[in-house]
């Protein structure tokens, strides 16, 4: 791929979270051999060009008080998945909203979004209201809540030298994002 | 958690500033001090609701794959089986949910080839058949709540 080894020494170490110090970047860049100010520059452009999609905190939405939430897949026709995708993708109550490949005759589904909520009533009222807003009447759908979580840990990109702790984890993505 | 922790969650799942003294910039906007901000970042840490402060990465462009996918599990079977493929390391997420297709996880791999050897592992491993549904296109990046 296209990164640099100084940019997979950088995208290692910090998958697992930048330091909590006043100068993080200056911490980071001491740990890899470069400046503060050309850790700040690799990072801005890793950013720019969307290597790293976002930098920031990541919640664990179960422990906040999410504790319900619905993986909501819709077969929409083809030739509508593009609008419909856009307009589910902006309701702020929608976490993630992807398209994904059917598999029929088993799975008609191809568009997939996940709407988190404190109980599931309020995911059920959340569900309407885009069934409402974004003219999906028509379209068939499926509410997938989840029962348990097994797993919610480590995506682990690329190694970094047995001395630095790795703990990659993605949002979930969930969660469930990938 | 109180509201001044709310405050920061919601202004850091939006971005954060790349700058030599970024905490002071952000504790600036919510008129605390940097030190104020780094202490209630670790306390949300060690208790557990934020997993991470760092990034997200479009893993793909890291050389990496990453999908979803899906098996139909036995009701029987299904204690033995989250157990077999959360073995592997390349599981990141995996749910148990409501539907004939039962339990859902996500994979990461270091390359993009990889993916299709851990899934024909894992359907060897389980005897169940895997549903893969790799993204095809993106929507929203958000995973932001608003508290």
């Amino acid at each position: 791929m296209g990164l640099t080894a100084r940019d997979q020494q950088l995208v290692a170490a910090i998958q697992g979270g930048l330091p909590l110090v006043s100068r993080p970047f200056a911490e980071i860049g001491a740990r890899i051999g470069l400046s503060e100010n050309e850790t700040i520059e690799r990072i801005q452009a890793l950013l720019a060009d969307g290597t790293i999609k976002r930098l920031g905190v990541v919640v664990r939405h179960h422990e906040l008080g999410y504790r319900a939430n619905a993986m909501t897949v819709w077969n929409i026709p083809d030739d509508q998945v593009d609008e419909l995708g856009r307009r589910i993708g902006g309701v702020n109550f929608v976490t993630l909203c992807y398209r994904r490949p059917r598999h029929l005759p088993d799975w008609p589904y191809n568009l997939f979004s996940m709407i988190h909520g404190q109980n599931r009533a309020a995911v059920l009222h959340n569900i309407e209201h885009l069934i409402e807003r974004c003219g999906l009447k028509a379209i068939q759908h499926e509410v997938l809540f989840s029962r348990r979580r097994f797993k919610q840990c480590g995506a682990h990109y690329i190694d970094a030298p047995p001395h630095q702790p790795v703990v990659a984890r993605m949002h979930s993505p969930s969660e469930g994002q990938a | 958690m109180d509201t001044r922790d709310a405050t920061i969650i919601n202004q850091l799942q939006g971005g954060f500033p790349i700058t030599e003294r970024p905490y002071a910039e952000v504790a600036k906007t919510l008129a605390i001090t940097e030190k104020e901000l780094i202490e209630r970042l670790e306390n949300l840490l060690a208790e557990g609701l934020l997993s991470r402060f760092g990034p997200l990465y479009h893993a793909e462009r890291l050389g990496g794959g990453l999908t979803l996918a899906a098996l139909h599990v036995p009701d029987e079977g299904f204690d033995r089986v989250a157990e077999q493929v959360n073995h592997f390391p390349e599981v990141a997420h995996n749910y148990q949910r409501e539907h004939h297709l039962n339990m859902w996880f996500v994979l990461a791999t270091e390359t993009a080839e990889r993916i299709d050897e851990v899934l024909t592992e894992i359907e060897q491993k389980t005897g169940c058949r895997v549903y893969n549904v790799p993204k095809i296109e993106e929507f929203f990046v958000g995973l932001r709540f608003e508290l």
